[in-house]
């Protein structure tokens, strides 16, 4: 029996703006759940679909399996060809996207009204019928590889590998999802048909669907859609501790400008002072121009084009983390500015005028995005993978406005660790060697 | 009495949920207004388009329109340095500014109800600008590490760069936006301030508000803050150096350790949309769609990465936005083991090929039905419309040919791709790369 438990119509409102948002949640006969906005002003459809896991599920010595089987859900389903396949999806001009990341496959789909039907039955193919044959594995490989050796030679690349693989280990945090040479070379087509029973299963899915169709003919569809999948996956991965201590990694690269990227361990999304953290990393680094990394690195002092801090909290570790790039004769400067934002942030706080300014933004910004199918799917998707209920969308601005300036700068004191702050350099910077 | 001054003219497109909601203005200064609706969030993107961009820069100040733009967010007469983004901020708005070869624009994205502080804000800057050397000191080193970011630390960059100072002769288009190094090393306040001076104007720009607003609402703001503002009356008619008749294909070899994949790019010059004749273009996004655009069912695809191992990644290109000539592009991958000149002789066959056999009545519908769907797909976002009328206008179209574009794509006929493909895919006009991390690798 189809079941519609809940239609809430939400309206959030800051002092700048009102957004209105209908979501219903809607469970088909065989159990699938998914967030529905009908949306008709638009003959189309957008369809957001997640499964948990992803390449964090990849088997002892089959890294890369999950990406590689990810790219080649395209590749041809029951008894169609890549290209007949690709023939069929163009000819209904739907969109259909497959991609995997560290625990999150996702699949986005477009789709015209007039041939919803055709569309959905295509994409179903792909998601429970692929063939994996061999010539599309050795060709989809190929470019697999040689995205690898690309990442080889990207200052970028080189940095985030070698950080991550110092932060987590052998954990799959610290490894490319894209796998190595060596285990890309020998996945096979079975390991391709376990990575799809594995990864593609009805107890980690969440859906969402925004546009011209209403949450009943969802209700309908999502059996025929899912229902052939697996109903379990193995144990996920474990959660694993941020495991590098504060310094400096030199990489001897050769190219003008050096590339850091810094960070230390952070904190849980369901931490008690997440909004309190994110807040502070507003003010931080994430915050446009105005923050306070940008302020002293790039707009007083001309060192970088741009610099980020983030909070990243993902479902089995936690860091807070940047990003900057300056020639490598001025990367030292840059990252003495940016060890003593971070030290002096520890130490001070935010000013009271910092955090009212952060809090607008943020919650005058936040119904901003409900604007558009797509972007409103995607982020209905998104709080079903972290546990978070439709009335989010009209409390968040309430979680923002409740962070004190007292816990902020709590927060503050005990989340930014500027001894702790690692920073891997990729390039010739001057001034600058790895510590011991 | 209110009156309105501006001449008024109306364009509804039709009221359908395939066709954005257009209303145009032109402001008694001659700013061009237009305001694209959509009611479903309650978001405004509002967007300053000036019809300048790096290809009117003067000779030896490469650079400058770029590196005034970063300076707009610097102090003005009533803001301090940085006020600008701050303030856009505080309001819980997002704003930023590119530039390109044909313009240069700015925007901010924004609760509906802030519209006017932001024509306020947008229309101080487009005169009052304060701009003091140590803000061109400053500033110019943050333009010198985007250049490093972008194209200094990237092979692939640094190749395009040389391929496209190679394709054109005479146009500025064959100078980086960003500008050459050297040259943005010696930009200074006089070089910025006169360009500053001459091309920000109400007559030659373009304001695109898109969003829950009400096109008369718009008017009388933009009547308000820009509507003020005195025309320039110096500005120059925007006459730039075009191409000769080219006689000889140019080849490239780019060397560069930090590349991993050896790959070829062909660029050839060709035709941009005109007003009122964008026939010629609208045949060439089906040719590219037919050689390259998908490598599952394009003729590139289907010859190298199926028929044959002997690529990984095929391409084939075209964008007709642009005020002058463009470029029809092609880019081949080899696969591990082939030479990037068997790629080539490969790409070349599937191009003779091309001219010799007829087209396939069944990719001509499919390419047509992508391209109408695609115009239902494109009214999700509301921004990327404003960024396409935008462009158009700024490009010397005009918001007829902006909509007339979807039909005269429908109308394309295989004769008519045949047609262009002989005239554009001649090689005397077209500039073959290959990019190499040795000298061993380029054969």
């Amino acid at each position: 029996m189809l079941r519609i438990v809940l239609s809430l119509c939400m309206i959030i409102i800051t002092s700048s703006a009102r957004a209105e948002i209908d979501i219903k949640q809607v469970t088909s006969p065989g159990g699938i759940n998914a967030w529905v906005v009908e949306e008709p002003s638009i003959p189309f459809v957008a369809l957001e679909i997640r499964f948990r896991g992803s390449a964090s599920l990849d088997l002892p010595g089959k890294r890369g399996a999950t990406n590689l089987m990810t790219g080649l859900l395209e590749e041809g389903a029951g008894e169609m060809s890549a290209q007949e396949f690709q023939t069929a999806r163009e000819a209904l001009a739907a969109s259909y996207s497959f991609r995997a990341f560290d625990d999150t496959l996702s699949i986005s789909a477009q789709f015209l009204t007039e041939n919803k039907t055709e569309a959905l039955a295509l994409l179903r193919q792909a998601l429970v019928d692929p063939r994996f044959d061999q010539d599309a594995l050795d060709r989809v490989r190929a470019q697999v590889l040689s995205g690898i050796a690309s990442d080889a030679k990207n200052p970028n690349d080189i940095a985030g590998a070698a950080f991550d693989a110092a932060a987590f280990g052998d954990h799959p945090y610290g490894s490319s999802i894209d796998g190595t040479v060596e285990s890309v070379t020998t996945l096979t087509r079975d390991d391709m048909f376990d990575a799809h029973r594995n990864a593609l299963t009805r107890d980690r899915v969440f859906v969402s669907v925004v546009g011209d169709t209403t949450a009943e003919a969802v209700g309908e569809m999502l059996d025929d859609l899912l229902g052939a999948l697996p109903a379990e996956g193995p144990p996920l991965a474990e959660d694993v501790a941020f495991g590098l201590e504060g310094g400096i990694t030199v990489i001897d690269y050769d190219t003008p400008q050096a590339v850091a990227l810094f960070g230390h361990a952070g904190l849980k999304r369901d931490d008690p002072d997440f909004f309190a953290a994110f807040v502070l990393n507003q003010v931080l680094g994430a915050g446009g121009f105005e923050s306070r990394l940008m302020t002293e690195v790039r707009e007083k002092r001309g060192l970088t084009y741009g610099i980020r801090s983030y909070l990243v909290s993902k479902f089995h570790a936690e860091m807070v983390f940047g990003s900057v790039a300056s020639a490598n004769a001025t990367i030292a400067e840059a990252i003495e500015v940016t060890r003593a934002e971070w030290a002096r942030m520890a130490d001070e706080g935010v000013t009271q005028e910092e955090l009212t300014t952060a809090k607008t933004y943020l919650t005058g910004e936040y119904p901003l995005r409900f604007d558009g199918n797509a972007e409103i799917a995607k982020i209905m998707v998104g709080m079903q993978m972290i546990g978070l209920p439709p009335e989010y969308v009209v409390n968040r601005n309430d979680y923002i406005e409740a962070v004190t300036l007292e816990d902020v700068n709590r927060v503050a004191s005990e989340l930014l660790q500027p001894e702790d702050l690692h920073f891997v350099v990729v390039g010739k910077p001057e001034g600058l060697e790895s510590t011991q | 009495m209110k009156r309105l001054l501006a001449s008024l003219a109306m364009i509804f497109a039709a009221h359908t949920a395939t066709a954005e909601e257009v209303t145009t203005y032109t402001l008694d200064n001659g700013m061009e207004v237009v305001v694209i609706e959509d009611h479903r969030a309650p978001v405004v993107v509002h967007m300053l388009w000036y019809k300048v961009g790096s290809a009117d820069e003067p000779v030896g100040a490469s650079g400058v329109a770029h590196f005034l733009e970063h300076l707009l967010f610097k102090a003005t007469d009533v803001l301090e340095s940085g006020e600008f983004s701050a303030t856009v901020a505080i309001n819980g708005g997002n704003d930023n500014a590119f530039t390109s070869y044909d313009y240069t624009a700015y925007f901010q994205r924004i609760a509906a109800d802030r519209l006017e502080l932001m024509m306020q804000m947008e229309s101080n800057r487009m005169n009052n600008l304060r701009m003091t050397p140590e803000d061109i000191v400053t500033e110019r080193n943050v333009v010198l590490e985007e250049r490093n970011q972008r194209t200094e630390n990237n092979p692939n960059a640094l190749a395009r760069e040389q391929f496209i100072a190679a394709l054109y002769q005479n146009h500025r288009y064959g100078v980086p936006i960003i500008g050459w190094k050297h040259e943005m090393e010696q930009l200074d306040l006089d070089d910025t301030q006169a360009f500053y001076d001459l091309y920000y104007a109400p007559n030659n720009a373009v304001l695109v508000v898109a969003g829950d607003v009400e096109p008369d609402d718009v008017l009388a703001l933009a009547e308000k803050y820009y509507g003020v503002i005195p025309a320039e009356d110096q500005l120059p008619e925007r006459i730039r150096p075009q191409e000769p008749p080219q006689r000889a294909e140019r080849r490239i070899t780019y060397v560069d350790p930090r590349v991993s994949q050896p790959f070829l790019i062909r660029n050839y010059l060709a035709p941009e949309r005109d007003p009122g004749a964008q026939e010629e273009a609208a045949a060439l996004v089906y040719l590219a769609e037919l050689l390259g655009g998908s490598s599952f069912t394009s003729d590139l695809g289907q010859a190298l990465q199926f028929d044959t191992q002997t690529a990984i990644y095929t391409n084939a290109s075209y964008s007709g936005s642009s005020l002058d000539t463009t470029a029809f592009s092609f880019a081949v991958v080899p696969a591990e083991g082939v030479t990037l000149s068997a790629a080539e002789a490969a790409m070349d066959q599937v191009i003779a090929d091309f001219m010799e056999s007829e087209i396939d009545a069944t990719r001509m519908d499919s390419i047509r039905t992508q391209l109408r769907a695609s115009q239902v797909y494109a009214l999700d976002d509301v921004s990327g419309i404003a960024r396409r009328y935008g462009a158009a206008l700024t490009q010397s179209l005009t918001v007829e040919d902006v909509q007339a574009w979807p039909d005269i794509l429908q109308a394309v006929t295989p004769e008519d791709i045949k047609a262009v493909a002989a005239k554009v895919l001649n090689r005397d006009q077209s500039v073959t790369g290959w990019v190499v991390p040795s000298e061993e690798e380029a054969m």
